[in-house]
């Protein structure tokens, strides 16, 4: 057991595994260095021959070079495996630009998701969201919103109606009829907003169509004033239009509000007609038993298909109920 | 409503420095929007003069007539121009506009060679002068009203502004220029002279007998003016001023009298008609037509009246259809010289019924039915009966008067309700102020206010504070937001609305959103029939192509489809939520309390319940692949098992339990098509199109659909989950041979019936229908697991028996070895 020739095993080892130019050669390397046939071996089998005082040296002097020769085994290993990785991996490049999305792209009507986004709004604030049937009784729609048979204002809404005509009931022209509802089945205070399809007689073209959706707001508690209604409907148009958006209020005619207003907003460097709205007329809380002398309300009202053209700039109302694929997926799901 | 500033100026001082747009701001801004500022005159510079036409020669080799024709300008020569209109003659007086004129839409007239002649200018259409749309012909004139070579531009008085105002319909009286004026005034803070008073102390002397009025129900009109007129010239000619004012409101000028009973609706707002005297036999009585009978109105059309039309009668029949339209038999012809003049404030709501009922909208009847100043019956005939006589030979018979008018009352205002209602404070000087503006009187201490006869709309304190809002300016009022509830969210049905739509859209279908109308044929080639075919039918459809309401959301998903389809998409996707109308319900007669106040909770009841039931689904549309092909490969095509397993997702989002069954249901395959079964209700159908549909609408073979009654859903209970057992599970498959009708679900049923309690899933992996024989292999991998224990391959191996022989007991089935 010379050190002299254990430490030429040492290096004989480490020179043979760093002159490996792959990891098969470091294979007959190994086996020639650590195999059973490699010097170290036949040293570490021949200790049991030696003397105990002996065999204690020798034993820790092989055990060293074992650990000297492994270490230079795993270095060089790590080396050759790094090399091959870095080689074969290259050879498995993929082009990962190539197009990959196969399924089709689905998405919500950009009305669902006007809707949702005004109805998220309004919950925000303690609004509840009501809806009502789209075939309307004529009473909820007309008679209880102040607007009485033969009144010039029943035409300003050019109305279907439902046979027998003497049913009375309609396609419902606003979603006014849902405030009604409301208001005959809940007790102040009432905070909700009414968002629906509603139907009147125009021809289809480019601004108008006989099937259009309105989201109306009804607020009936003590002490609401217009000024209440001017902050709600200024904090509603900055959330649709942006924070400098401003509005207008115009004086307007409407049976179920009194007084009565036209909303404008300013946007785009000029002034849109939004809606309509007004404090609820008193004659209205009444119909519906609810105390005047306690409470008032506001309420207000606008087309959704409307407020989506103004704000995505749409020019052709033909886009919004055709359901061409190609339109109705650029909105996605509103996120 | 129109509006010039001419005409406006003649009753408020405007000075110079106001703009014709400060005015329509004004105008906006007390609730009268401004369709169109008309500046006319504008695009249009001289010379224009009025010219006598001395000849003309026909030209006749063109398509058209041409005639060459000889003018009169006032100037040393006779010019000729080229004109293709007709309607004028020798001797009548024209407008011509001559080389170096600019008519509106830059038109330079010149001197140029024509249909081979020289034109040396041109005569003119109102069109062509931008003074109206009429270019039947040219503008033609009377002897004596212009003069030869005069500045037609003055002497027209084309140089002027134009509003066009939208008047709401609780504002009948602004339908005038006297409205329209008050409103200039009081906006802009300027001085009104109100045209009524001048004509407050006017009276004519009685030279005669004048024919009779009366009213026989005093609930159809309250107060009648006849003024009986005599010695009226017919040949006797509108004045220009008069006929161009009347053209600028965008009416037409017809004869004097007519000209001056259109000339005071104009001005004041009440509707005027006059009678040839000699035609009504005895005197004029309002009332109700009484029978049905056949009535020609001045239009020439044939009437047949309703028993409750108003009318104005003679003696011996129907002479007018009240506040509406004349008839013809008493017309103002070329020959009438004696004049019967009514002025009458008819109660709005006859006068709407007469317009409705013969879809017959006048100018007279716009006015009526949004109620006319009550104390104009007076004031209207007297300046009717002054224009009338200044104007020609006419004089005064005799005015006879029924009824009286009928104001609105005082009403007794709390300032602070106003303040209350504004949310901002506005002081009880200010209050009355602008009360009197608008014609109100006042008394401060009581604050008990007359409204004027004009604004019959001013009812109640809610009118009142309008009135102040709108004279103060909208823009006084702050904004402040309401207080306002803590908590609100979407209800159940709401959120599970929104999941559905989003669970769809994200998993590429997109959804539509189609008009709710259909029609017989689309409802039987659906194969709908019994309740499902029943529907509501519109009476007043937009296109008799669809006058039904739909039944089904499939129909109008095909329709989108086919859209698609041929705008070039052929892979797609597409879903609709919304109601559908199955005519459950009759309908019931209209129930219409009282609204004065809420109607008894019974009433209330009956209502709602007359209000038919509308089902709201969500249904799906599935054609071609189910991917869009491209450089990774080809894709498979939609299947039936595809539009199921989109219904049953749709269940399993709400957290429902279902069973299946194949059903013959249109508008499905009826081999193909599954039922989806919840607490015993069927509740959606999904599968393959009935091939007869597929083909007639033209859509992909084998295209797939499905609907959900999402309003028969129960709602999903709260969620007790059984705890998560950790023990190991052990795995049992079993094959099974049955015949090919045996069911997969009729299969599994008895498995997991015979299986026990600690069965925890069950799979079927395998399908083989090639056995011959009509039988089919269906392979089951089942899943075990006790909460507590490791289970013994002696247990495991019982409870698979046990679920093998529930199966053989149930189906038939033989277990299949090896």
């Amino acid at each position: 057991m010379n050190p002299a020739d254990i430490a030429s095993w040492i290096s004989d080892a480490q020179k043979a595994f760093s002159a490996a130019s792959d990891l098969d050669q470091l294979k007959v390397a190994r086996l020639a260095h650590t195999g059973d046939k490699a010097p170290i071996s036949l040293a570490s089998r021949s200790l049991g021959t030696l003397s105990p005082e002996e065999k204690a040296s020798a034993g820790k002097l092989i055990g060293d070079a074992k650990a000297a020769i492994a270490e230079a085994l795993a270095s060089a290993t790590d080396k050759l495996e790094a090399s091959r990785d870095a080689k074969v991996l290259l050879e498995e490049v993929v082009d990962i630009t190539l197009p990959v999305q196969r399924t089709h792209r689905g998405g919500l009507h950009p009305i669902s998701i006007i809707k949702n986004e005004i109805s998220d709004f309004f919950i925000e604030q303690g609004y509840a969201v009501e809806e009502g049937p789209e075939l309307e009784s004529g009473w909820l729609n007309f008679d209880a919103l102040n607007i009485p048979a033969d009144h010039p204002a029943r035409t300003m809404q050019d109305t279907f109606f439902i046979e027998p005509v003497e049913s009375g009931v309609v396609l419902r022209t606003h979603t006014s009829p849902v405030q009604i509802r409301t208001m005959l089945t809940q007790e102040p205070p009432i905070y909700v907003i009414c968002p629906g399809r509603t139907f009147r007689a125009d021809e289809l073209d480019a601004t108008h169509s006989p099937v259009f959706h309105q989201v109306e707001g009804l607020v009936v508690d003590k002490g609401i004033t217009m000024a209440h209604l001017k902050g709600t409907l200024d904090n509603f148009a900055r959330h649709m239009f942006g924070p400098d958006v401003t509005t207008r209020l115009r004086p307007s005619f409407f049976p179920f509000t009194e007084p009565s207003a036209e909303v404008d907003i300013f946007f785009n460097n000029r002034w849109i007609e939004w809606g309509g709205c007004g404090m609820v007329n008193p004659k209205v809380l009444a119909t519906c038993g609810i105390d005047t002398d306690v409470y008032s309300g506001f309420a207000f009202g606008m087309g959704l298909e409307r407020t989506l053209m103004v704000r995505h700039g749409i020019t052709d109302m033909h886009d919004i109920v055709e359901g061409d694929l190609r339109f109705t997926r650029q909105f996605g799901v509103g996120l | 409503m129109r509006a010039p500033l001419s005409w406006i100026k003649e009753f408020v001082d405007i000075p110079t420095s106001i703009t014709a747009e400060q005015i329509s701001d004004g105008l906006i801004r007390v609730g009268f929007e401004v369709e169109e500022i008309i500046k006319q005159g504008a695009d249009l510079t001289g010379p224009l003069v009025f010219a006598k036409v001395l000849s003309i020669e026909e030209i006749t080799e063109f398509k058209k007539p041409i005639r060459y024709v000889g003018i009169d300008c006032g100037e040393k020569t006779t010019r000729y121009v080229i004109c293709g209109a007709t309607n004028f003659a020798v001797g009548d007086l024209v407008v011509a506009a001559l080389p170096g004129a600019v008519l509106p839409g830059d038109f330079a007239i010149g001197a140029r060679e024509t249909y081979g002649k020289t034109s040396n200018g041109m005569i003119c259409s109102a069109r062509e002068l931008g003074l109206g749309e009429d270019h039947s012909g040219i503008m033609t004139f009377t002897e004596g009203t212009v003069k030869i070579g005069d500045d037609a531009i003055a002497g027209l008085m084309i140089n002027d502004v134009i509003f066009d105002v939208a008047v709401n319909p609780d504002r009948g009286y602004a339908l005038s220029i006297r409205g329209i004026a008050r409103e200039v005034a009081g906006s802009l803070g300027l001085k009104f002279s109100d045209p009524v008073d001048a004509l407050r102390e006017l009276t004519f002397a009685e030279t005669g007998k004048g024919v009779t009025a009366k009213i026989a129900d005093k609930s159809t009109a309250s107060v009648f003016y006849l003024r009986t007129l005599s010695k009226f010239d017919p040949s006797a000619t509108t004045p220009l001023w008069m006929r161009r004012r009347i053209e600028k409101m965008g009416m037409r000028s017809i004869s004097l009298v007519v000209d001056v009973t259109n000339y005071v609706m104009l001005e004041l707002g009440q509707p005027l008609h006059a009678f040839d005297k000699s035609k009504i036999k005895g005197g004029l009585t309002i009332k109700r037509a009484g029978k049905a009978q056949p009535f020609t109105t001045l239009d020439g059309q044939v009437r047949q009246l309703d028993p409750d039309d108003l009318m104005v009668c003679d003696d011996e029949q129907p002479l007018a259809l009240a506040g509406t339209m004349g008839g013809a038999t008493s017309e103002i012809s070329a020959t009438t010289t004696e004049i019967a003049l009514e002025a009458v404030r008819f109660d709005p709501i006859c006068v709407a019924k007469n317009s409705r009922r013969h879809k017959l909208s006048s100018e007279a009847s716009r006015r009526l039915e949004r109620s006319v100043d009550p104390s104009l019956a007076q004031y209207a005939s007297a300046r009717f009966v002054q224009l009338l006589t200044e104007n020609s030979s006419a004089v005064h018979v005799a005015t006879v008067v029924d009824g009286e008018p009928r104001f609105s009352p005082v009403v007794k205002l709390d300032p602070a309700y106003i303040t209350r209602t504004l949310g901002v404070e506005v002081a009880p000087a200010t209050i009355a102020e602008v009360l009197r503006t608008i014609g109100c009187d006042v008394n401060e201490k009581s604050f008990e206010v007359d409204p004027p006869a004009w604004r019959s709309d001013l009812l109640t304190p809610a009118d009142f504070t309008e009135e102040v809002a709108r004279m103060i300016g909208y823009d006084k009022i702050p904004s402040i937001l309401p207080p306002r509830p803590l908590h609100a969210s979407l209800t159940p049905t709401q959120k599970r609305r929104r999941a559905i739509a989003q669970m769809l859209a994200s998993r590429g279908l997109a959804e539509v959103q189609t008009f709710p109308f259909t029609n017989q044929e689309t409802i039987d080639s659906m194969g709908f029939v019994g309740e499902r075919a029943a529907t509501y039918r519109i009476a007043n459809p937009m296109s008799e192509e669809f006058p039904l309401m739909r039944v089904h959301l499939v129909p109008g998903l095909i329709e989108v489809a086919q859209r698609n389809i041929s705008r070039g998409a052929k892979d797609f996707a597409i879903f609709e939520m919304g109601s559908i109308f199955r005519s459950s319900q009759k309908l019931v007669p209209f129930i219409s309390p009282n609204i004065s106040k809420r109607p008894d909770q019974k009433i209330i009841d009956q209502i709602f319940a007359s209000v038919p039931p509308q089902a709201y689904h969500v249904a799906g549309l599935l054609v071609g692949k189910v991917e869009n092909e491209d450089w990774q490969g080809k894709a498979r095509a939609y299947t039936w098992q595809d539009a199921i397993a989109y219904a049953q997702d749709i269940l399993q989002l709400c957290n429902l339990q279902w069973t299946v069954k194949r059903s013959d249901f249109a508008p499905w395959h009826p081999g193909r098509c599954a039922e989806l079964i919840v607490d015993g209700k069927a509740v959606a159908h999904a599968g393959e199109l009935h091939p007869r549909i597929v083909a007639k609408y033209g859509l992909p073979e084998r295209s797939v659909a499905f609907a959900v009654g999402l309003s028969t859903l129960p709602d999903s209970g709260l969620v007790r989950p059984t705890t998560v057992g950790t023990m190991p599970a052990a795995l049992q498959d079993v094959a099974l041979i049955v015949d090919a009708e045996v069911t997969a679900a009729q299969v599994e049923t008895a498995l997991r019936s015979g299986a026990g309690e600690l069965l925890e899933s069950i799979t079927l992996f395998d399908r083989y229908d090639k056995l011959g024989d009509g039988k089919i292999s269906l392979a089951f991998s089942l899943v075990f697991r006790a909460p507590d224990r490791t289970l013994t391959g002696a247990e495991v191996t019982a409870m698979r028996e046990s679920a093998v022989a529930a199966a053989v007991k149930a189906t038939g089935a033989i277990l299949r070895t090896a």
